[in-house]
Parts: structure tokens; sequence; C-alpha cells
């Protein structure tokens, strides 16, 4: 098997100008009214989460209720404060929108369509690179130019602070979805997205079926989803904004259309990555298994639909995240992101590759290697019964911060400070006189404070 | 704790996707509230449709918030609203200052004032907002008639007021008001509009 197939995106290239300006207008249409849904959707979901109803009275369904938020922002009064550096403060919400907007262009839609009212074919997918994740990727973090410089140049703390905070966040949770997608990479053998949609429509080896990326991969998925959420700034990651707690993030000094922009970009972002995850790990356009036994039920226009039902599937899943979790706090976040996510990334993909070397150099094939794997679940196997038990209260002593602390000291340096490691307090250690039956689950304590004195 | 416990949170707000909403339908359709809300306030009548109110300002006095304005006026045997000397020629109460607080009902004293459930009282103007003694007027019953006229009920006030029969029964000396409808509140915005339509 090679590992780079060799690319065929002559088809894009060999588009008329018009198909080509016809495509991006398609796509640019499609990305507004997918934004101005979403909104609605989001809307609506939470609140039924939330056994509420949700916009629900302008237009059908309250499905027009963006449009007259839209209608409402454009007529507000559009504030630039005094403080501000007005050309940046001006530039910034378009430096947000456009790598947003932009990152959609490689994003295949559908298969061959027909162009209507002419016999010119061409995939619904407005240009293709060698390189179209990389791109997509290097464009997203282009916004957060935008972020930081919006929040710098409005001349506010808490501007600045939320800016600075949302580009952290994005960066860090950048690295893990980057190694996330090499998983796919390594898969497909391609960064192409109409390739690499089209190596997830062939029949796998190991079930003669179809195969998304996203099941064969499935850690990777996760991790991408993560880091998804991380990555656009919405909750239980959105610390930026983090309304109730602080003022509004980067965008406090904006109002009117400036910050529809912002708001916009969010939601755009959204729709993106969500894109982004479809194509390289739900297969793409190509319809769902059930569906994929129907001939053509993803030809031409057809695979638009399926596009949209799982972009909309992935977006309920933001909205999910967001009406369940509690938002983290920064410190959480970004230990989640940096001890967990990257290292866990880093160790799969590794492993992948390694996969993907013995599968080429043909590792599994040998008796070496099956036997060397018996010997090692057997290892694992007898761990499991017998292994274990008796290491358990040395490991609980050799916490970090467990053994050498000592007896508890309630003013350790001259402040109040809360009980460390295996530190009992002093209620619980029974140091102080109280009552007996005050805390009935005190006797387990007192067992550990026993072990932790005597070790 | 269960393997699935950090998740479970996910089939509680999936769970509650499918559960009926909180929200009442309110502006669409009817509301109705509490059988004691404090709403709009009524000039309640005598069963002959004089007034019961007696001018004497209690109301206006008990008010926290300086809504109530009242004139009392003498009655005349030519010209009489109420059964006793004495009733209220002016009578407004301003919504933009009234809290619904209910302390004018405690004061009055010849239960002219009380509170219906009516709460739909917005308005655009400062002047549609205050309302007039003809707005608070209690509508008129069967067997009312628009005042001045004659005490039908009794040669003086103190047949009017010694007459009333026990709690809960109506008072139907002037006739039988069983058969009358309450005029129907808190409607929304389409019987609203289609009043409107009426109107026009």
């Amino acid at each position: 098997m090679s590992l780079l197939i060799p690319m065929d995106l002559e088809v894009f290239f060999n588009d008329r100008w018009w198909v080509v300006a016809l495509k991006a207008l398609f796509a640019f249409v499609v990305l507004l009214l997918l934004t101005l849904f979403t909104i609605w959707y989001e809307r609506r979901v939470v609140a039924f989460m939330q056994q509420r109803q949700g916009p629900n009275m302008n237009g059908p369904f309250g499905l027009l209720q963006s449009l007259a938020d839209g209608m409402k922002l454009m007529f507000k009064e559009d504030f630039t404060p005094t403080a501000a550096d007005k050309i940046i403060f001006t530039l910034a919400p378009f430096v947000v929108a456009i790598p947003a907007i932009t990152a959609f262009a490689v994003i295949p839609m559908a298969g061959i369509v027909r162009v209507p009212f002419t016999d010119i074919y061409t995939p619904l997918q407005v240009s293709d690179l060698p390189v179209s994740v990389l791109f997509i990727v290097a464009v997203a973090s282009v916004g957060v130019y935008g972020i930081v410089l919006a929040g710098w140049s409005s001349g506010s703390t808490y501007s600045l602070l939320g800016a600075l905070r949302s580009s952290a966040q994005v960066i860090s949770y950048e690295v893990a979805m980057g190694l996330a997608l090499v998983a796919v990479f390594l898969y497909a053998g391609s960064l192409s997205t109409s390739e690499i949609v089209a190596k997830q429509a062939e029949p796998a080896t190991v079930f003669g079926v179809p195969l998304w990326f996203g099941v064969q991969l499935l850690p990777s998925f996760i991790i991408y989803l993560i880091s998804m959420v991380g990555e656009t700034n919405r909750a239980p990651f959105d610390l930026p904004e983090a309304e109730g707690e602080l003022v509004g993030g980067f965008h406090t000094e904006y109002s009117s259309m400036r910050f529809a922009m912002f708001f916009m970009a969010e939601y755009m972002n959204m729709i993106t990555v969500s894109a982004l995850a479809t194509t390289l790990f739900l297969g793409g356009w190509h319809a769902p298994v059930p569906f994929n036994l129907l001939p053509g039920a993803d030809s031409g226009y057809w695979g638009f639909l399926w596009f949209v039902v799982k972009v909309l599937v992935l977006l309920f899943i933001f909205v999910w995240l967001r009406g369940t979790l509690p938002r983290l706090r920064y410190d959480q976040f970004m230990r989640f992101g940096w001890r967990w996510l990257i290292p866990i990334s880093l160790a799969w993909t590794l492993m992948i590759a390694i996969v993907r070397l013995g599968q080429r150099e043909g590792w599994f094939s040998g008796r070496p290697f099956w036997l060397g794997a018996a010997v090692v679940f057997a290892v694992l196997v007898g761990l499991a019964f017998f292994g274990g038990g008796k290491e358990e209260p040395a490991k609980e002593a050799g916490k970090p911060g467990g053994e050498g602390m000592g007896e508890f000291d309630a003013f350790a340096g001259g402040y109040p400070v809360p009980p460390m490691g295996d530190q009992v307090l002093p209620e619980f250690a029974q140091v102080l006189s109280g009552e007996e039956d005050l805390a009935p689950d005190r006797s387990a304590d007192d067992q550990r404070t026993k072990e932790g004195s005597e070790a | 704790m269960g393997f699935f416990d950090p998740v479970a949170g996910f089939g509680v707000t999936f769970r509650t996707m499918f559960r009926k909403t909180f929200t009442i339908d309110y502006p669409n359709g009817p509301r109705v509230t509490a059988p004691r809300f404090h709403g709009r306030h009524q000039l309640n009548r005598w069963p002959d449709g004089l007034e019961k109110c007696v001018g004497c300002e209690l109301c206006a006095w008990a008010c926290p918030a300086d809504a109530i304005y009242v004139e009392g006026a003498q009655n005349t045997e030519e010209e009489r609203y109420s059964p006793g000397e004495r009733y209220g020629r002016v009578y407004q109460i301003n919504y933009l200052r009234c809290i619904l607080c209910g302390l004018c009902i405690e004061a009055c004293p010849t239960r002219a004032l009380t509170m219906t459930n009516e709460f739909e009282l917005a308005d655009d103007t400062r002047e549609k907002l205050i309302y007039e003694k003809s707005d608070l007027l209690a509508p008129l019953l069967p067997g009312m008639e628009q005042p001045p006229h004659e005490r039908r009920l009794g040669d003086d006030e103190q047949d009017y007021f010694l007459g009333l029969p026990s709690t809960g029964e109506p008072d139907d000396r002037a006739g039988d008001i069983s058969e009358a409808q309450p005029r129907p509140i808190n409607q929304g915005w389409r019987y609203r509009r289609k009043q409107a339509a009426g109107d026009r």
C-alpha cells in the first residue's frame, strides 16, 4: 500500500471562473443561512433541555428570530470607546469573521452536481488543495489575531484579559486538534478534504462496508470533538465570555453590527469545525450506513442533505454540552488541555503510526508478534486477578504531597490554608473534642489518619 | 458512584427535551390567575345601580403610592348617585403609580372598591393610564340602572347597608343576576386585536 495516493484535484482547477464564483456564492449563502439557523436551533434546543419553549414568536416556530436580532443589532448605536485604537477596533471584527467564512471554501458539501440550467458538472466544493485541512487549521488560527486585536484595541482591561484568555485557549486546544487530525491523515494518506471523503467511502478491509474514520479512529474523533469545543470558545469551555462571571470577554466594548460580526463568527466557527468533523470523521457528504444501501442516496444534490444532517447532529452535540455541563475553571481547563488531551493524543498518534508502519512492514503477520501479544495478554489477565491489592496503601502514601506533609496546620505560613494530600481536618482527626455522633463516617477517616501517621 | 454517573447529566438534559414545557402560552391565549390576584380596581354598585362609593377618600389616604384621587360631593334628591349623603364625584386611579398592593381595598369602609383579576393594563400614553370613574365602575348587571336615580331598595341608606344578604350569597334584591356573564379578562393579544377590529 502506498502511503501517498497520487491526487487528482484537476477537476477543481478546470472549472470555469463563473462556476467557481457561483460555488463560492453558494457556500457563502449556505454558511450565512446555517448561521442564522444555528442561532435559532441552539436557543430552541437548549430551551427544551431546560423545559422552556425558546424563541417561538417570530416566523414559523420562531425561525426568523435571529433575523430579527440581526435587524435590531444593525439599528443599534455603533459605539467606539474614547480609549480605543480606532482603526484596529474597526478592523478586528473583520479579521475574526473573514477566516471563519474562508475556511468553508475547502469543505466538500456534495459530490458531482450539475449546475442548474447548464450541462456543466462540478463537485459542490469551492476548491480543494493538496493540503486543504492544513489550510483550514491555518486560516482558523488567523481568527485568533482578530480576538487579540479586538481585546487590545478596545482600551479596556476586561477586553484585554478576555482576549488573552480566549487566545490562550484557542492556541492550547489547536494543538490537540491538530494531533487528532494526524491519525486521519495517516489513514487517508492525504490532506485533501475531497480525498479524505473518498477514502471513507471505500469499503474497509475488515467488515467490507465503508467505515468512517470516526469509527475506525474513535479516540481521535473524541479528542477532536473535545478540542473543537475548546477551539470555538463554547460551553463548557466558554471561559473568555463566561456570562455571569466576566463582563463579556474580548467583545465587551463592541456593539451594533461589529458585535454581530463576532457573534456570527463564533457560530460560523462552530459550523466550520462541525463541517470539518463531518468531512474527516463522519464520511463527509456520503449517506450514513442504512441509507447508503439505496442506490443514488447521496448522488448529486442529495449529498448536500446528508452533509447538512451530519453538521446539525454535531451542532446538537455543541448545544447538548452547553445544556448539560457547568463551566470549567480556567486552571482546570488548561490542565485538562495540556496534561490530558495533548499527551493522550500524542500517545494515540504514535500508536497509530506504529500500527500503520507495522501493517506495511508485515510485523503483525509473523508468529513472534502473536506469541508476544499472547504473553502480554496473559500477564495482564494475571495482574487483573492477583496483582494490585497490597500495593494500594503504599500508593496512597506515595501520593504527591501525601507523606511529607505531616500534621495539618490550619495556619501554615501565617494564612488559613486547606488540608493537603492525606492531611485531615482537626475535627475529623479528633484532635479537637466534639460531638461523638457529629460525623457518622468518621471511623473511616480515623483509620486513614492512623495509617497515614504510621506510614 | 456508578460508571456512568459522570455523564448522567447528559441523560437528564436529553430526557427533558421530550417533557412538556413549563412555559405558559399567555399572550397567545387566555391566562387564568390565582383567584385573589391583585388586578385592576373596580368600583362596585348596589343591586339597583347606585354607587357604593361614598367619596370618603380613605382609599386615597391609604395609598402608599399616591395613585388615587377622589373628590366627594353631596347627593341631592334630584340627582342621586349613592344611597347616603355623599358620593365620589371624581374618582381616578393612576396606574403608572399604582403598585396594586390592595391597601385601598382594606381601607374602603363600604366595599365600594375591590380588585379584579385583570392585569392587562399596558397602554401607550400617560393619559390612558389614568383610569377615570367611568373606567373603574362595575358594569351594569340585570336589575341595575345607570345613576342618578331614586333609591330603589329602601327609604334610606340604612336599608341598603343592613339589608345585605349573608356572606357568599348574591345580592339579588333588585332582580335575578344569576344569568349575568363576567366580562372576559386576560385574554391575550389575539382577543385584543379582534376587539380592536370590532371597535373600528
